[in-house]
């Protein structure tokens, strides 16, 4: 049996049908590890790659985020003492549901052409796979948003010490919400009402999250200190990242069969 | 040389009705299943379950004698998969999804190499350009171009002649011919009539 | 069928568990326990209310009012006990692959909703009169709100999908998750309760109790217990009669009805 040469397939100069895989399939199939690490950035690479070209989705997340949150002033009143006081619940809420308004993108397109299917028989584990997309998802949905609400945070009067804490608080929370989410969307996926029903899912599951970094920051604005919300956000961060991905692969599987 | 591929006495019911059951065949390399039946009969949902995308409800798929659920991802490095959706994505350009997906099958490839396999499907005027502005016919020879490139011993094809003009049929006829004479095994399904010289070829009907 | 000559005579002191496993034996066995556990249920209930209503002295503090308390502890008792026992459901749904499993599971839910909603109301009710407000955010409440909307997104993603087997094991994923951030989200809520002293109002603070009292709330709880088994369990035979239907048996049941 003839192993096709693995160095030829990727020597850029050679053009020639021979460098096509018209030899004999590999049925001999070992192990190829770094091949993983190389799959999992290019699907990295890809979601990433396609957010930039339709910026318009993630800057819809953005936008909505920020006009929410100026929602808030308008319906309570402006007064700057309790815009202070309610600038650390109102963000942290606002910038909950915007990522939960950003789920939807994140297996939807992939099901609707076919690409998650493809996702799903490849060679590389699915919890990974979910793992990578969910990180892409949040680099090009949460970020942003850590990015833009200390600017929010300014308009309510929020001191720097506490917008530093806010910036940080969101930093640990936004990827533990597009995690705990990805279960949610998994889930959801391709099921009618689809947007509501991830919010009921969703927001309970939250909660937790919630508390801890809007506690983070109000803790600080009274002096006793962020350390204990914080590192609560990180103890969720780092539970979410070994379990949320197991749960969504499930849950994908579940959906897609 | 012992079975490659062994399906035994599969099921499939979807929703309350019953599409097929004890359906069974093995494949050695070198072989084409043809799988047959009328439209609804269930052939799209075998193809998945013997990818391993719907559960099996009944019987057993073994490859090379182990059962492909205790497998997973060492099964699925053994297949390729092209199925009525085309699994392109629209924003990126056709080089780009092709080396996309050839990465993910753990067989990364060139910018060259992939204009070259897209050259093999007539799309040599579409490199590089946007999956956009590709027809959906266009899209699934995108999808076809893997075949071009892939390393896996094992075709699953649903229809992958629908759709594709008189020269790109038997680019692909060849494509597939020369993949079972070097032990390849392929399973597809189609409407037109089989044509393609292997050495062996069976024939699986699915009848309600 | 031929039986073989080496055929093992059948042990008929051991009961055969997983011959009940099939909706088909479970039906007939669930119509001949529910007037046992509808009857227990009666009595224990009179009993317990005799017990608050009569037995258990008056609270020096709260007056009369406070008797809400033995309808508000168990029914909070048995939501949570309830949920568990749904995910416990769904996780043998999910490993063993029975029907049956999920089907109870389906059953369970809504008489969980409605404890954790009686918990809510009673709760409320017992707050006005002492503290003059219609609802208190301690920990206790706000978990069991929580837990609401938890059986709300289950019910919700079960009826949302048309296809039974995906309904049942996403349903049952949502469980599992669900089940594993109950003490997760109670524990934040505990947490976040600390943080806002303001609210001196606490029902976890429960005045100490008479040993009265504790019957009393005990002999409610299983009271209330056997009814909801009553209740699952018919709710558990219409539900197997629903996705049985295209079966032979139900077929000759509603012949013979």
């Amino acid at each position: 049996m003839i192993r096709p040469d693995l160095n030829n397939l990727t020597n850029p100069d050679n053009l020639q049908m021979s460098q096509l895989s018209t030899a004999v399939p590999n049925t001999d199939f070992t192990e190829t590890g770094s091949q993983l690490w190389l799959a999992l950035y290019r699907l990295f690479q890809r979601d990433l790659r396609i957010a930039l070209r339709r910026r318009s989705d993630a800057a819809a997340v953005l936008f909505f985020f920020v006009i929410s949150s100026s929602l808030f002033p308008l319906g309570i009143g402006a007064e700057p003492q309790l815009l202070r006081a309610i600038a650390p619940g109102v963000l942290w809420v606002t910038a909950l549901l915007s990522c939960m308004l950003s789920l939807g993108r994140l297996f939807a397109a992939d099901n609707a052409d076919g690409t998650l299917e493809q996702l799903l028989i490849s060679p590389q584990p699915l919890v990974l796979i979910v793992l990578v997309k969910t990180i892409a998802h949040w680099v090009i949905s949460g970020l942003p948003l850590v990015l833009i609400a200390p600017l929010i945070g300014l308009q309510f009067n929020m001191p720097a010490q506490e917008l530093a804490i806010l910036a940080l608080s969101l930093l640990l929370g936004t990827p533990a919400l597009s995690l705990v989410g990805s279960v949610g969307a998994a889930l959801t996926l391709g099921v009618r009402g689809g947007g509501v029903l991830v919010a009921l899912l969703v927001l309970p599951l939250y909660v937790p999250v919630l508390v801890f970094g809007a506690g983070a920051v109000t803790a600080s604005a009274s002096g006793m200190g962020a350390d204990a919300g914080l590192s609560l956000l990180g103890a969720t961060l780092l539970i979410s990242t070994v379990f949320a991905p197991y749960a969504a692969a499930a849950a994908l599987r579940i959906s897609m069969e | 040389m012992g079975n490659m591929l062994e399906a035994i006495n599969l099921q499939c019911t979807r929703g309350e009705r019953l599409l097929f059951k004890d359906v069974s065949f093995a494949l050695h390399g070198g072989d084409l299943l043809h799988l047959n039946g009328a439209n609804g009969s269930g052939k799209t949902s075998l193809l998945r379950t013997l990818c391993g995308l719907s559960r099996l409800q009944g019987g057993s798929i073994l490859w090379r004698g182990e059962n492909i659920q205790d497998l997973r991802e060492d099964y699925c490095a053994q297949v390729v998969y092209i199925g009525h959706q085309a699994g392109v994505k629209d924003d990126l350009t056709t080089t780009e999804n092709l080396c996309f997906s050839s990465a993910l099958a753990g067989v990364p490839i060139s910018q060259d190499q992939a204009n070259a396999a897209l050259s093999m499907v007539g799309l040599e005027d579409y490199v590089d350009r946007p999956a956009r502005a590709l027809s959906q016919g266009q899209k699934r020879r995108v999808a076809l171009a893997r075949l071009w490139v892939s390393r896996s011993p094992l075709w699953i094809l649903d229809e992958p002649f629908t759709a594709l003009d008189k020269k790109a049929s038997a680019l692909l006829k060849e494509r597939i011919e020369s993949f079972l004479a070097g032990i390849g095994m392929v399973i597809l399904t189609t409407h037109q009539e089989i044509d393609i010289n292997a050495r062996s070829i069976q024939h699986v009907r699915l009848d309600a | 069928m031929q039986t073989t000559v080496n055929e093992p005579a059948t042990d008929n002191r051991r009961i055969n568990w997983l011959k009940y496993a099939s909706p088909q034996t479970f039906y007939p066995l669930a119509g001949k326990m529910i007037p046992w556990f509808s009857w227990a249920a009666v009595v224990l209930t009179a009993i317990g209310l005799y017990i608050s209503f009569f037995l258990a002295p008056t609270d020096a503090q709260q007056g009369e009012g406070y008797r809400i308390i033995f309808l508000h502890v168990p029914t909070a008792w048995l939501s949570m006990f309830l949920y568990v026992l749904m995910a416990v459901y769904a996780g043998l749904g999910l490993t063993l692959n029975t029907r049956l499993s999920y089907m109870m599971a389906t059953a369970i839910a809504p008489t969980g909703a409605l404890f954790t909603f009686l918990a809510l109301v009673t709760g409320s009710f017992w707050g006005k009169p002492m503290w003059g407000v219609w609802w208190v955010w301690d920990a206790r409440l706000t978990s069991e709100l929580l837990l609401l909307f938890l059986y709300i997104g289950y019910i919700s993603l079960q009826s949302s999908i048309d296809d039974v087997q995906r309904a049942n094991r996403s349903s049952a994923v949502f469980a599992l998750v669900g089940v594993i951030n109950i003490p997760v989200i109670y524990f934040s809520v505990r947490w976040w309760n600390t943080l806002h002293q303001g609210a001196s109002v606490s029902m976890t603070k429960s005045p100490s109790m008479a040993a009265t009292m504790l019957i009393g709330m005990l002999v409610m709880a299983l009271g209330l217990w056997m009814y909801s088994i009553a209740v699952i369990l018919m709710r558990a035979r219409s539900v197997i009669l629903e996705q049985e239907r295209r079966s032979e048996w139900v077929n000759s049941i509603e012949e013979r009805a």
